[in-house]
C-alpha cells in the first residue's frame, strides 16, 4: 500500500515558470504506473517519496511504515526509508564491477549470505556472465537488469523506476516488461513506475494515476481509464482519441438515446446523464472503434459523409485520414480495393458512443 | 660557486607537507561546500576565497597576530610543543597552507558538484550512510579531479613568498624558502645563484603542471 499526499511549491524564477505539485496518491496495486507528460511533476514525485526532495506538506506512507509527515516534521532519511530508486542512468557506480555494485547494496548482510543472495541475483537476471565488467562495457539492457537487482537487493519497502523505458529499442522494451513481470511475481515488494508511454501503462500497470501539471487528473485500472476518460483534458493527454465538438439536441433517458449535431449531422449516441440539451460536448473516439466505408447511396444513420485525404500504414491496419479531422483504421485489403475512392462514410458507433 | 640547494629541499618539504593538510582539510571544506545546506554558508565561501584576494603580506599579518608569541594560540604552541610557531619552518608549512588551500577547496569543490548526483542519490536509497558514500562512491569517483587540484596547491605552496616572509622571516639555513632565496640572491647581487633558483623552480613548476593536466579528468563523470 503506498499512500503520498504532497504538496511542494517552486516560485517562478527568471528563466522558469513556478510549478505546484499537489497530488493525492493512493494504490494498492502490484504495479502503479505514473503517468503524465515531461513537466508533469511525475519525478518530483519520486524524489519527495524517496526523500531527496522535502515536500512542504503531506504524508508518505509505505504499508504501515511513516516515512513523512508534514504536521509531525517526520522526515526519514533517504537511508532510513528503503525506497529501492531505479534511475533514468541506472547510476551503477562506474568505478566497480557488476557484482560489486550489487555487494555494496547488501553490505549490512552477512558475508556468506550476501555472497549467496548477488549469485542468486546475478542468476535471476542473467548477469552471471558479466559479473566481473564495469558498467560501461554492458549493453543498455544489462545495465537495466543490474540496477534493478541491486536495488532489490537492499529488500526496499517499494521500487520506484524513473522512466525506465526510456531510450529502449522496440526489443530491449519487451525485455524490461518481461523482467518487471518477473519481479512483479518473484518479489513482494510494490513497484511505482513513472512513464510518459500509454504502451508501457497497459504492459504492466495494475493501476494507473494520471498527472498533469502537478495534479492528479485521473487514476484507476488502465482499461478503465482507456475506456472512460475523466474529461476532455485526459483524453487529450493520453493522445489517443480524436476528439469532436458537438451540440446536444435530444436527450431521452427511458429509450437510452441522445442526438447529437456535429459539423451539420446528427449523430445518436446513448442517453448522457447530467447533460443537458443545447449543451456543447467532446465525442472522443478511437480510430478502431469508427466504420469507414466508400460512399454508396445517401448516408444511414450515424454515418458522416467524407472525403479521403491521405492514408497511412499501422501495424495490422490501415489509418484513414479523412477531412473534418476524423481518422478510422480499415484493413489493408479494404483500403486496397477502395483507395481510389474519394468519397467515404465514417459511421458512428451508436450505443458505445463515448461523450465527455 | 657552490650553490646552496637547501631552500630548495626546505620548499619541496614545506610544499609536501602543507598539500597533506591542504588535501584533509580542504576535502572536508570543500565537501560541505558542495554537498550541505547550512546557515552561514556564504560567510564560510567568502572567508575560504579571501586568501586568493588579499594581498599575501595582510594574510601573513593576520596569522602573525594569530599565531605570533603573544597570542593565546602562539602560547598553546608554545606549551605543547616547548617552542614557539613563529619565525620556524613549521610557520612556513602554515604560511604555504593557507596560501594553498582556498584554491584546493575551490576546484575540489568544483569537482565534487560536478559528479552526477544520481551516484549518491543511488547510494543514499540502498541504505548506505554518508560517511560510506563520501570515502567508496564520491572520493574514487573524483579522485583525479582532487590529486590534480593537490598538485596545483602544491605548486602554490611552493612558490609562496608574501606570507612565508610574514611569519616564518628570512633564516637561511632555516626558513629561508626558495621564494624568498631567490629574492635575496637577487638583492645583494648574486645573480649566478638566482639565475639558478628560478630555472630549478620553474622546471618544478612545470613538471607538476604536466602532471596535473594529465590528472584532470578528460571526461566529465557521469
Amino acid at each position: 500500500m503506498i499512500l503520498a499526499r504532497l504538496k511542494k511549491r517552486f516560485a517562478p524564477g527568471p528563466d522558469s515558470a513556478g510549478f505546484l505539485l499537489d497530488i493525492e496518491l493512493q494504490s494498492a496495486a502490484a504495479v502503479t504506473v505514473l503517468f503524465g507528460p515531461s513537466g508533469s511533476g511525475k519525478t518530483l514525485t519520486l524524489d519527495c517519496i524517496a526523500g531527496f526532495v522535502r515536500a512542504e506538506e503531506g504524508r508518505v506512507m509505505i504499508g504501515d511504515d511513516l516515512l513523512f509527515d508534514g504536521p509531525t516534521g517526520v522526515h526519514l532519511s533517504p537511508q532510513a526509508r528503503r525506497c529501492g530508486y531505479v534511475f533514468q542512468n541506472y547510476a551503477l557506480f562506474p568505478h566497480m564491477t557488476l557484482r560489486r555494485n550489487l555487494e555494496f547494496a547488501c553490505e549490512f548482510r552477512p558475508k556468506l549470505d550476501r555472497h549467496r543472495k548477488v549469485s542468486e541475483m546475478l542468476e535471476m537476471f542473467r548477469l552471471t556472465e558479466v559479473a566481473g565488467r564495469r558498467p560501461h562495457e554492458l549493453s543498455g539492457g544489462q545495465k537495466q537488469r543490474c540496477s534493478i537487482a541491486r536495488a532489490l537487493l537492499a529488500d526496499p519497502r517499494v521500487l520506484l523506476l524513473d522512466e525506465p523505458a526510456r531510450g529502449l529499442d522496440p526489443t530491449l522494451r519487451a525485455e524490461l516488461y518481461d523482467v518487471l513481470r518477473s519481479v512483479r511475481a518473484t518479489f513482494q515488494t510494490p513497484i511505482l513506475l513513472v512513464t510518459h508511454d500509454l504502451q508501457e501503462c497497459f504492459e504492466l500497470g495494475d493501476r494507473m494515476v494520471i498527472l498533469h501539471d502537478g495534479r492528479i487528473v485521473q487514476q484507476g485500472a488502465p482499461g478503465e481509464i482507456f475506456d472512460k476518460p475523466a474529461g476532455f483534458g485526459v483524453a487529450h493527454l493520453l493522445g489517443i482519441y480524436t476528439l469532436h465538438e458537438a451540440e446536444v439536441t435530444h436527450l431521452d433517458p427511458t429509450r437510452n438515446v441522445s442526438h447529437l449535431q456535429f459539423g451539420g449531422f446528427e449523430i445518436h449516441g446513448p442517453y448522457l446523464p447530467g447533460k443537458l440539451k443545447g449543451d456543447r460536448v467532446w465525442i472522443c473516439v478511437r480510430p478502431e472503434e469508427l466504420r469507414a466505408a466508400p460512399l454508396n447511396g445517401r448516408p444511414k444513420p450515424n454515418q458522416v459523409p467524407v472525403k479521403l485525404e491521405r492514408a497511412t500504414l499501422k501495424p495490422g491496419a490501415m489509418r484513414l485520414h479523412f477531412d473534418r479531422n476524423l481518422l478510422a483504421d480499415v484493413t489493408r485489403i479494404e483500403y486496397e480495393q477502395n483507395k481510389h475512392n474519394k468519397d467515404w462514410v465514417v459511421e458512428f458507433p451508436s450505443t458505445t458512443l463515448r461523450v465527455l | 660557486m657552490a650553490i646552496d640547494w637547501f631552500p630548495l629541499w626546505l620548499s619541496l618539504r614545506v610544499a609536501a607537507l602543507s598539500t597533506l593538510a591542504a588535501i584533509v582539510v580542504g576535502l572536508w571544506i570543500a565537501y560541505w561546500l558542495a554537498y550541505r545546506e547550512f546557515r552561514g554558508k556564504e560567510v564560510v565561501d567568502a572567508l575560504v576565497s579571501l586568501p586568493l584576494v588579499l594581498p599575501p603580506t595582510v594574510l601573513g599579518y593576520y596569522l602573525l597576530v594569530v599565531l605570533g608569541r603573544g597570542s593565546p594560540l602562539g602560547q598553546f604552541y608554545e606549551t605543547v610543543t616547548g617552542s614557539p610557531l613563529v619565525f620556524t619552518w613549521q610557520a612556513a608549512v602554515v604560511a604555504a597552507l593557507f596560501h594553498s588551500l582556498p584554491l584546493l577547496i575551490k576546484s575540489t569543490r568544483a569537482a565534487l558538484e560536478s559528479l552526477d548526483p544520481s551516484y549518491g542519490r543511488a547510494a543514499r536509497s540502498l541504505g548506505i550512510g554518508e560517511w560510506r558514500i563520501f570515502t567508496r562512491v564520491t572520493i574514487p569517483l573524483a579522485h583525479r579531479s582532487i590529486l590534480a587540484a593537490a598538485a596545483i596547491a602544491f605548486a602554490r605552496a611552493l612558490g609562496d613568498f608574501g606570507v612565508t616572509i610574514m611569519i616564518a622571516g628570512n633564516i637561511p639555513g632555516r626558513t629561508q624558502t626558495i621564494a624568498v632565496a631567490i629574492y635575496d640572491a637577487v638583492e645583494s647581487g648574486n645573480g649566478a645563484l638566482a639565475r639558478t633558483l628560478v630555472v630549478a623552480i620553474s622546471g618544478v613548476a612545470l613538471l607538476i603542471l604536466w602532471i596535473s593536466n594529465r590528472l584532470s579528468p578528460r571526461h566529465k563523470i557521469g
